[in-house]
């Protein structure tokens, strides 16, 4: 039986929370050593909220990240997507859930070597069962909105860093998700390139997208509507 | 299974063999080729040594049918009438009567032998033929290793069989006797019972056949002298069917022989209730031996697939990863590694249908292994291709999918990580 978020997807309600977690805690086991990355965060981020989470190197900024996202599973604590506890979803949920609600944007773009720019984009889109026709022209829409309209069919290693990264960006969005989640999104890109892609996060927050960006640049954090800062696993600061 | 997760499935498999390394993928086309053509020709080699002897049983040997005398008889008795329903029947394409007679060949015949010293001569089987007929019936000068073939009016001449001459059998015991020097153009004496004849030798057969080997032919009315037949029945009547009726035009023509209660007079036998047990019996050892052989191969085939999935698994696990994240189904992952192998093994059996059909079978029908009993042939009937080809698939299958479940069933953010 899927999970009931999946089924859900809804914009419409502007007050509620989007994301809320309490107590989140994530701890990793080396031998009998267990380190404790996340101490018990909680946290809140609305709809239509662009939020960037910033701390030092080792301050958990990415790990609260994988949390909230799905990509991994909490050691203790709440995740409430739209009020729907989501920590404790089977594998299977999780995949699905990402596929339909959640977009991804990684430091290192995470595009698939084998498939061109445009099959990139219209391969999570066929998962969700879109005909292949529209899935196509969804793609190259997506494709044209973040500038790669002229290199469709180039594989990823034809395209500069700044050129991977709108196209890991446009797959992000294709299916409208409901969340955007950004790893770092500029850490290898050049300054120009960087703003373009921030200027992208910034028209699509616009349009009513929430994002959640972790950075340690505060040039692109200050874009953020609100800045979450993180020190040894707890929030120390959120303005 | 969701149809989607195929089409997804798909697209993925598609596009990494499309972007593959062509050298890779060549290899792997490789190895699959070869491991079906060793599945196949192992077991079809062997087997195709006996296949080849059966063969040459049926069509150099005893013929379709093969009638002899019972075994408290001296001669086929209603022969005449058994000639008369043979050549009534429209399955008959030939028929070859013959004489048998066990006599012996004496080369010393005219020597004075010390008492104390032994004869060149052996028993043998002396066979009266029709030339021409016999040469219709198995072509028998197409297997001259010296001389000529008989002829109608070789009244004086006889052909010997390459098993009964040293020079061909270089086999001395007391069991088994050859005759030395002795070739074409040499005067023997044969006998059978008390009526003997000297004759030349005009030519010398070898047919890998024991039926012809063994045997000495001679004009078939000389035959009839020496063994002194008074009547018009034979000892052997040698039958070949139109290819068209197969082997149920065979078991027919046996048929219509046991209908006419001809059973009581002769042994009515079809070629393969003629066959030596112990063909039979070698025939279903060597396939064992091939099958053991190819299932070894089998099992190589499946390792090599297995390392192949895995190490390009094990590289892409970071792909399988950022693909599981962005939330493709591993059910979708897991079958584009199961088409990726199913592209293999077909590539790999198509080509090695082409080679084989093409190439290997016809060459080794042309030019068949020189065994010393036998004419090697690459036996590989397509119906046991297909089986064979149908479980490399299967194995490949498998092989394929064991792997990718295993990298797939990975932590999805270990993965991305590569942790």
């Amino acid at each position: 039986m899927p999970h009931p978020l999946l089924n859900k997807k809804t914009k419409t309600d502007h007050s509620t929370h989007i994301i809320e977690t309490s107590g989140l805690e994530k701890s990793f086991t080396d031998g009998n050593k267990e380190t404790k990355i996340l101490k018990g965060i909680d946290l809140q981020i609305k709809r239509g909220e662009f939020v960037a989470i910033m701390g030092r190197s080792g301050a958990g900024k990415s790990t609260l990240l994988y949390q909230i996202s799905l990509l991994d599973t909490p050691s203790a604590g709440k995740i409430l997507i739209e009020g729907v506890n989501v920590a404790n979803l089977n594998t299977e949920d999780r995949t699905a859930f990402r596929l339909k609600e959640l977009g991804y944007v990684f430091q290192d773009y995470a595009l698939l070597p084998d498939l061109s720019a445009r099959e990139n984009v219209v391969l999570p889109l066929l998962m969700q069962n879109v005909p292949k026709e529209n899935a196509y022209i969804i793609a190259d829409d997506m494709l044209n909105r973040v500038g790669i309209g002229g290199r469709l069919d180039n594989l990823p290693g034809k395209l500069s860093g700044g050129e991977q990264q709108r196209v890991s960006i446009a797959r992000a969005i294709a299916h409208e998700p409901t969340i955007l989640f950004a790893d770092e999104p500029t850490a290898n890109l050049d300054s120009e390139s960087s703003k373009m892609v921030i200027d992208i996060f910034k028209e699509l927050n616009k349009n009513g997208q929430t994002i959640v960006m972790v950075t340690h640049e505060e040039e692109y954090a200050k874009v953020a509507d609100r800045i979450i800062y993180l020190k040894d696993g707890l929030v120390v600061d959120s303005k | 299974m969701n149809a989607n997760l195929i089409k997804v499935g798909f697209f993925l498999a598609y596009r990494q063999i499309k972007r593959a390394n062509i050298w890779t993928t060549l290899l792997i086309v490789v190895v699959m080729t070869l491991t079906f053509l060793n599945l196949v020709v192992v077991n079809g080699v062997l087997v195709g040594l006996i296949e080849s002897s059966l063969q040459a049983f049926r069509e150099r040997g005893v013929g379709d049918l093969i009638i002899t005398k019972l075994n408290q008889k001296n001669q086929i008795e209603r022969s005449q009438e058994i000639l008369t329903v043979l050549q009534n029947a429209p399955q008959v394409r030939l028929i070859a009567t013959r004489y048998v007679g066990s006599g012996n060949i004496n080369v010393d015949y005219r020597k004075k032998l010390r008492s104390d010293e032994r004869p060149n001569k052996i028993g043998a089987t002396i066979v009266g033929i029709d030339p021409d007929v016999e040469l219709s019936m198995n072509n028998l000068s197409k297997y001259l290793k010296e001389g000529r073939y008989l002829t109608s009016y070789d009244t004086d001449g006889i052909l010997v069989g390459a098993n009964l001459i040293y020079k061909y059998t270089p086999i001395e015991n007391a069991s088994f006797q050859t005759l030395k020097n002795v070739g074409v153009g040499t005067k023997v004496k044969v006998s059978i019972g008390q009526n003997s004849k000297e004759v030349t030798i005009v030519g010398i057969i070898k047919t890998k056949t024991d039926q012809n080997d063994s045997r000495v032919f001679m004009l078939d009315s000389e035959a009839k002298k020496l063994i002194g037949r008074p009547d018009a029945n034979f000892d052997e009547i040698s039958v070949k069917t139109y290819p068209q009726y197969g082997d149920k035009g065979v078991d027919d023509v046996k048929q219509t022989l046991l209908n006419n209660s001809f059973d009581d007079n002769a042994k009515i036998q079809t070629w393969a209730d003629a066959q030596p047990k112990f063909l039979k019996d070698i025939s279903a050892t060597f396939a064992l031996l091939g099958n053991m052989i190819g299932s070894i191969g089998l099992a190589v085939a499946s390792i090599t697939i297995f390392i192949v999935i895995f190490v390009n698994a094990i590289t892409r696990r970071k792909f399988i990863g950022i693909l599981k994240g962005i939330g493709i189904a591993p059910k979708a992952i897991e079958i584009s590694y199961v088409f990726q192998s199913i592209f293999y093994a077909m590539t790999g059996v198509a080509i090695g249908f082409l080679i084989l059909y093409g190439f290997l079978v016809p060459f080794i029908d042309a030019h068949p292994i020189n065994f010393p009993f036998s004419d090697g042939i690459l036996y590989a009937p397509v119906p046991g291709t297909i089986v064979r080809a149908i479980i490399l698939v299967i194995t490949t299958i498998i092989a394929g999918y064991i792997p990718a479940r295993m990298i797939v069933k990975k932590n999805t953010l270990d993965s991305i990580l590569g942790r």
